[in-house]
C-alpha cells in the first residue's frame, strides 16, 4: 500500500531492567523483518519534528546505522526514511 | 528580596500541537476551528502565517476563511491539548514545586529561592524551561521573568513567540509603564473603556492616577489595578498539585441557536443548572457562590458572580441566583450565543449551616430529595429518562448532554479562601 506518512508505528520486543527502565531490544518493521538493538545509546524527552509526535525518544544502535525510534504514550514509532512511490 | 516568578505560555496553544502532529503543514496558514455541524464553528488558535491574514481567535470559520482562501482549519483535539499541558508541568515542577496553571496554555512558576535560580539565575532557568519545551514538546513558548505575576504574564506578552522577556524593578517606568492599560491583567473592554473616558491609555497613567480616584470610578477594582500598575502585586503563586483541587464546579455550553431571549436563556440554564447540581451533590459539595458567563454573538465575555442566601446544592437554588444574575443590569446582552453556570468557594457538604428564618429549612430539604431522586433515576435509566417539562419548549436547546461538553476555565487569579 502506497503511504507517504514519514510516522510509522512499528512493533517493538522490549525488556524492563531489574531498576525499572523499559529498553527496547529489537524493532519488527512492517514486512516482518526483526532488526535486532546492539545498544541504546541515548534515551531522553524529545519531540519528532519529522515524523509529528512527542514522547520518549530513545537514540538505538541497529547493526551499524544509529537511529531514533520514539515511545509515544503507548506506542513506538520511526520517523521513516524514504517514502515508497 | 525580590521574588522570581516566571509566567509561561505555550505560543498558538491548539494550533501548534496540531501542526507538531501535521509536519506537511509546516509553515502553512494553519488555524484549528470547533465543529460546523454544531455551530462551535469558530476559530480557536491560529498559527503566525494566518495571523499575518488578518485571522482572529473567535471569529466564525467562513469570515476566516474569507480573509485567507489558503487557510487550512484543523478540528481540535482536547485530549492532546490536555496530554500536553500535563507534560508542561511536568518540566516546570522539576524547577520548582510552585506551578499554578492559568488555563492550559499558561501557568505561573515561582522560583524564588531554588538551586536553579542559584545555579543559572532567573534568566538562566527561563532560557532552559524554553529550550527544553521546544526540544521535548516540540512546540513554543514566551516567558515573562518577574518580581510579581502581573508584570511576569506582561512579559510573555511582550515578546512572541519563542522569547524570554525579563522585567525586573529598574524596567518599570522604562518599559511597562509606556505599554497600553489594557494589557494588564483584569483590564477587559468595560474596564478599558471606563479608563479611556477618564484619559488613561497606558500603565503608567494608571499608576500614577490617585488610587482614591480609581476607587471611585472602578470600585475595588480600581484599588487593585492601581497596585497592578505600580507593580504592588504580592499575590503568591499557588501550588497545585498534580490534579489541583476542585475549585468550581461549571458547566457551560454553545447553543445550535443563538439565545434571543430570557425565556431562551431560562431553558438553557435549567439544563446547566441540572448538571452543575448533580456534580456538586455526587462530589459532596455545596457552592458559596453562583456564577454566570455570558457570551454574546460578537463573542464578548460578560461575567456575573452572586452569593446567594446559603450554600446551595440543588438545580433550583442556583437556577433562581442564576436567573436573578441574568436580569441584572446590563448583564445580558441578546443574542446570546454561549452560556455558561458555575458554583464557586465550594464547602464541603457536611458543613453546618445557618439555617435561615426567612426561608423554609423544609422546602429546602425537600427539593434536595426531589433532586437526589431524579439523580437516583437518571443513574439507572440514562439521562433523558426524565426531566424537566420546560425543557421539551425547545428541543433544539436542550438536547444537550451538558457533562460532556468540553469545558477548559483557568482557576482564578485570586485563590478563593
Amino acid at each position: 500500500m502506497e503511504t507517504n506518512n514519514i510516522k510509522t508505528y512499528v512493533a517493538v520486543e522490549a525488556c524492563f531492567t531489574a531498576d525499572g527502565a523499559l529498553l527496547p531490544t529489537a524493532v519488527i518493521w512492517e514486512d516482518n523483518t526483526r532488526y535486532e538493538i546492539d545498544r541504546v545509546l541515548d534515551v531522553r524527552p524529545a519531540a519528532s519534528l519529522k515524523a509529528g509526535g512527542a514522547g520518549l525518544r530513545y537514540t538505538v544502535r541497529i547493526g551499524r546505522t544509529e537511529t531514533y525510534l520514539f515511545l509515544e504514550e503507548t506506542r513506538w514509532f520511526v520517523e521513516r526514511r524514504h517514502v515508497p512511490s | 528580596m525580590d521574588r522570581a516568578i516566571l509566567h509561561i505560555d505555550a505560543n498558538s496553544y491548539y494550533a501548534s500541537v496540531e501542526c507538531l502532529h501535521h509536519p506537511e503543514l509546516h509553515g502553512k496558514a494553519v488555524a484549528v476551528g470547533g465543529d460546523t455541524e454544531a455551530r462551535h464553528g469558530i476559530i480557536l488558535s491560529v498559527m503566525p502565517p494566518a495571523k499575518r491574514c488578518g485571522v482572529k481567535v473567535g471569529e466564525a470559520l467562513w469570515q476566516a476563511r474569507q480573509k485567507c482562501p489558503e487557510l487550512i482549519i484543523l478540528p481540535p483535539h482536547f485530549d492532546q491539548y490536555l496530554r500536553f499541558s500535563r507534560l508542561m508541568s511536568g518540566i516546570y515542577r522539576e524547577y520548582s514545586p510552585q506551578v499554578e496553571p492559568f488555563g492550559l496554555d499558561e501557568a505561573w512558576v515561582e522560583i524564588t529561592g531554588t538551586p536553579k535560580l542559584k545555579a543559572l539565575g532567573a534568566l538562566g532557568v527561563a532560557e532552559e524551561i524554553r529550550l527544553r519545551v521546544k526540544a521535548e514538546l516540540g512546540i513554543t513558548v514566551s516567558i515573562g521573568v518577574s518580581f510579581n505575576k502581573v508584570f511576569a504574564k506582561l512579559g510573555s506578552d511582550y515578546k512572541k513567540p519563542d522569547a524570554v522577556t525579563v522585567f525586573g524593578r529598574e524596567d518599570m517606568e522604562e518599559k511597562i509603564w509606556p505599554l497600553p492599560a489594557s494589557d494588564l491583567l483584569y483590564v477587559g473592554k468595560a474596564t478599558e473603556k471606563k479608563l479611556l473616558r477618564y484619559g488613561i491609555r497606558s500603565i503608567g497613567q494608571l499608576a500614577q492616577t490617585p488610587p482614591e480616584y480609581l476607587q471611585r470610578w472602578l470600585g475595588k477594582w480600581g484599588l487593585i489595578l492601581s497596585s497592578f500598575a505600580r507593580g504592588l502585586d504580592n499575590s503568591p503563586v499557588a501550588a497545585t498539585g498534580e490534579t489541583g483541587l476542585m475549585k468550581s464546579i461549571g458547566n457551560s455550553t454553545t447553543m445550535p441557536r443563538d439565545l434571543q431571549n430570557v425565556q431562551d436563556a431560562s431553558i438553557v440554564l435549567w439544563m446547566l443548572c441540572e448538571s452543575v447540581a448533580e456534580r456538586l451533590r455526587e462530589n459532596g459539595f455545596l457552592g458559596r457562590t453562583v456564577q454566570i458567563s455570558l457570551r454574546s454573538d460578537k463573542l464578548s465575555w460578560t461575567e456575573r458572580q452572586k452569593r446567594p442566601p446559603s450554600p446551595v446544592c440543588t438545580a433550583a437554588a442556583l437556577h433562581e441566583t442564576a436567573m436573578e444574575l441574568l436580569s441584572s443590569e446590563g448583564a445580558a446582552v441578546f443574542p446570546l450565543r454561549s452560556i455558561g453556570v458555575r458554583a464557586c468557594e465550594l464547602v464541603p457538604a457536611r458543613t453546618p449551616r445557618q439555617v435561615s428564618l426567612f426561608e423554609s429549612e423544609e422546602k429546602r430539604v425537600q427539593q434536595e430529595t426531589l433532586e437526589r431522586t431524579v439523580d437516583d433515576i437518571r443513574r439507572r435509566f440514562g439521562h433523558f429518562s426524565v426531566s424537566r417539562a420546560i425543557a421539551l419548549l425547545d428541543p433544539t436547546l436542550t438536547n444537550l448532554d451538558a457533562r460532556s461538553e468540553h469545558v477548559i476555565h483557568p482557576v482564578g487569579f485570586f485563590k478563593a479562601v
